[in-house]
């Protein structure tokens, strides 16, 4: 018995578990709002969680490159980086991951003695941390960003009639 | 007799919470987060229109410099519009918290934060109007949901009704039609009897006051903006355009947004008003002092709206026209629509607008006389008065955002895209929950477009960009077109951030696009000056 095996064997226990406990980072007037709403257009939020940690779950077992999983850690993380949370707290739903698998499946690794299995996931889901770092980075610089192209944008024709806007050239 | 009740099964008791109930919404302070708030406003915006309290202050401030009195003047200003709008009264009164209205709102929705269910947001208000108005209120208090105005309650206050945009989305939802926008609405007033508005609102509403548009830019600023355009529209059409400003004796006053005049990319929706107004040999005259279509007054008070928008019909009055046509705006449109004739007319010198291309009465505009060109050129392409060529905008899939103000605001539903359909090949609809009556709004709305607040406009502009995403996804959409200069100003940031590769335009640039106007060359442009389809520069090759 191969640790992806039991995985997959109790992925919907173990997505359904994440979810759940990513939610309680919420108020939990929220959280029972984002568990219910099924709707993905009236419930964006929980949407983008529930699909993203979907596809972050399959592309651990695949074992898909950073391309492949980037997208899903993507979409969470551009939501929790507006959102009311740390830098910590809005990556560290990633590691509940952890937390959840040894909760669901701890009497199969004991007795099927899968710890290095274990290991190369912890790792694997530890890379999922450092891309996410990356990630939450350039959601917080285009913040940023936004800011400066909004004022520029809004004042462009002045900008341009008092010659304050010079084309870039190759 | 009362059922016997059962002993709890073992797995019901694993699932007890150990964890501490979480504080009643009533005890957990307001804390002022960086990015979720805009900035208090400089003394001077107050003085130049003589509101209260001017001084230096910021919302992060223990000390928010207000007058000792504080209290009286806010639960005396909760007294006077209590008797001076019954809506205000009944809603204060009706709900009944059956939490129709919680999970409509786009703040509540992006953000996850409780005090933004709308409910919950009027609760604020109405936890202290019970306190001071209400019997069971007085002589109950906390047991009948009241409590004390204090200066935690008045800051609280400051921050949620400065997250509320007034889209009105809730309120199509409640089932006593409770308009929290009118709850927000009060509260701001409120504010501003202690001098204390947003930066972001005051400035504009100053500068409006003294020069007539929300950058303080003089007329001969306002005709040169335009002349640029002008150059623009030659190199790409190969017509001159002339347009006159604040001529007398104009059959038309067209007033518009000032955004549409300074920023990309309401410029380019603005040179297809030009294009169209040319095209069509239309007697009309722009105004260089009733430059402003839009209304920041219109989120600071009542008094304050009116005086900003007095100007409209003063400038028709002293230039002589017959009616008058107002561009692409949101706000602007709620004022005109539902305030304008009440505060400040009647227009009885105006005459009752006619197309004078078509023929067509504006019946909807009899009392205002002021027709929103979204229906103006709906009428036009109706009675088949524009040679339009839609194929010039094919490199473009195009989805519509209803602004909250043309859409649940007066109903302008059908005619954005019925013109949208006309001048471009491929339009998508979002998903039918997002849309019309149930649009969800940019986030950025009733003066929220600050850049400071980015993060709070980010969150409340999420259920819309989701939205977006999806045409994108399904459609391959790369364009939002929208009627609304506040629109076209922060969905750009709003789709930078959520949908990189969508832009955002006004109507009335695609009808530019597809235009075909007499005597024009052939085109290689599209209004932003890049190629059409099939014009592209084969560099490459």
């Amino acid at each position: 018995m191969e640790l992806k095996d039991l995985l997959r064997e109790k992925r919907a226990v173990i997505l359904k578990r994440w979810f759940d406990l990513i939610l309680e980072t919420y108020p939990s007037e929220t959280s029972s709002f984002l568990k219910k709403q099924k709707n993905q257009f009236s419930n964006p939020v929980g949407h983008t969680i529930s699909e993203g940690i979907e596809g972050l779950f399959d592309g651990l077992l695949e074992e898909s490159g950073t391309d492949g999983i980037s997208p899903f850690l993507d979409n969470i993380i551009r939501v929790r980086a507006i959102q009311e949370f740390t830098p910590s707290e809005a990556i560290g739903f990633i590691f509940l991951l952890k937390k959840v698998i040894r909760e669901s499946l701890q009497r199969e690794i004991r007795d099927h003695r899968l710890y290095d299995e274990l290991e190369g996931l912890d790792s694997r889901i530890d890379d999922l941390v450092r891309i996410s770092f990356d990630i939450y980075m350039q959601c917080r610089e285009r913040l940023y960003e936004l800011k400066a192209d909004e004022v520029r944008r809004m004042t462009f024709r002045l900008l341009q009639r008092a010659n304050l806007v010079r084309e870039i050239q190759d | 007799m009362a059922k016997p009740t059962k002993p709890p099964k073992p797995e019901e008791l694993v699932k007890i919470d150990y964890n501490p109930p979480e504080k009643p919404w009533m005890e957990v302070p307001v804390e002022f987060k960086p990015g979720t708030f805009c900035y208090g406003t400089r003394p001077k915006y107050l003085e130049e229109v003589g509101l209260p309290n001017p001084r230096e202050w910021s919302p992060t401030d223990d000390d928010w410099k207000l007058p000792s009195d504080w209290k009286d003047t806010v639960i005396n200003g909760i007294g006077e519009r209590l008797k001076k709008y019954r809506s205000f009264q009944l809603f204060m009164d009706i709900c009944v918290r059956c939490g129709a209205c919680a999970d409509k709102c786009h703040f509540f929705i992006g953000s996850g934060d409780p005090k933004n269910m709308p409910v919950l947001r009027a609760e604020l208000m109405r936890s202290v109007y019970r306190k001071y108005f209400s019997l069971g209120g007085k002589l109950l208090g906390n047991l009948a949901g009241a409590r004390e105005l204090t200066f935690d309650v008045f800051k609280e206050w400051w921050y949620y009704f400065y997250q509320c945009t007034e889209c009105r989305r809730c309120s199509v939802f409640c089932p006593y039609g409770i308009d929290t926008a009118e709850i927000t609405m009060m509260a701001r007033e409120l504010f501003n009897l202690l001098g204390c508005n947003t930066d972001w609102i005051a400035g504009p509403v100053a500068n409006c006051y003294r020069k007539g548009n929300h950058l303080g830019l003089e007329p001969h600023t306002i005709t040169s903006n335009i002349e640029f355009m002008l150059d623009d529209i030659e190199e790409i059409t190969g017509i001159k355009i002339e347009p006159t400003f604040n001529r007398k004796g104009a059959e038309i006053l067209f007033v518009t947004p000032s955004g549409d005049l300074f920023g990309d990319p309401g410029t380019y929706t603005c040179m297809g008003y030009l294009m169209l107004f040319h095209e069509l040999g239309l007697d009309y005259t722009w105004s260089t002092y009733a430059s402003e279509g839009g209304n920041f007054g219109f989120f600071t008070s009542m008094e304050m709206a009116k005086r900003l928008n007095y100007k409209i019909y003063a400038e028709a009055k002293r230039l002589g026209v017959k009616w008058i046509l107002g561009g692409e705006c949101g706000h602007m449109w709620r004022v005109v629509h539902q305030y304008m004739d009440t505060w400040n007319g009647p227009a009885d010198f105006l005459e009752e607008p006619v197309s004078p291309i078509t023929g067509t009465k504006f019946e909807n505009a009899k009392t205002t006389k002021m027709v929103h060109i979204a229906e103006f050129t709906a009428d036009l392409i109706r009675h088949g008065k524009l040679k339009l060529d839609p194929s010039r905008n094919d490199h473009l899939k195009v989805t519509y955002h209803d602004s909250c103000n043309t859409s649940r605001g007066m109903g302008i539903l059908e005619e954005p895209r019925y013109i949208l359909k006309n001048v471009c090949n491929h339009f998508h609809e979002m998903p039918e929950d997002t849309i019309r009556e149930k649009t969800f709004c940019c986030g950025s709305g009733t003066g929220l477009n600050a850049g400071e607040n980015m993060e709070l406009r980010m969150r409340g502009g999420f259920p819309r960009a989701n939205a977006v995403k999806h045409v994108r996804d399904s459609h391959g959409v790369n364009m939002l077109a929208n009627i609304c200069a506040i629109d076209r100003a922060t969905l750009s940031a709003l789709m930078q951030y959520w949908v990189p590769d969508v832009e955002v335009c006004g109507v009335h640039e695609l009808l530019g696009n597809a235009l075909v106007m007499t005597g024009e060359k052939e085109r290689e442009t599209d209004l932003r000056l890049e190629p059409l389809p099939g014009k592209e520069e084969d560099e490459d090759v």
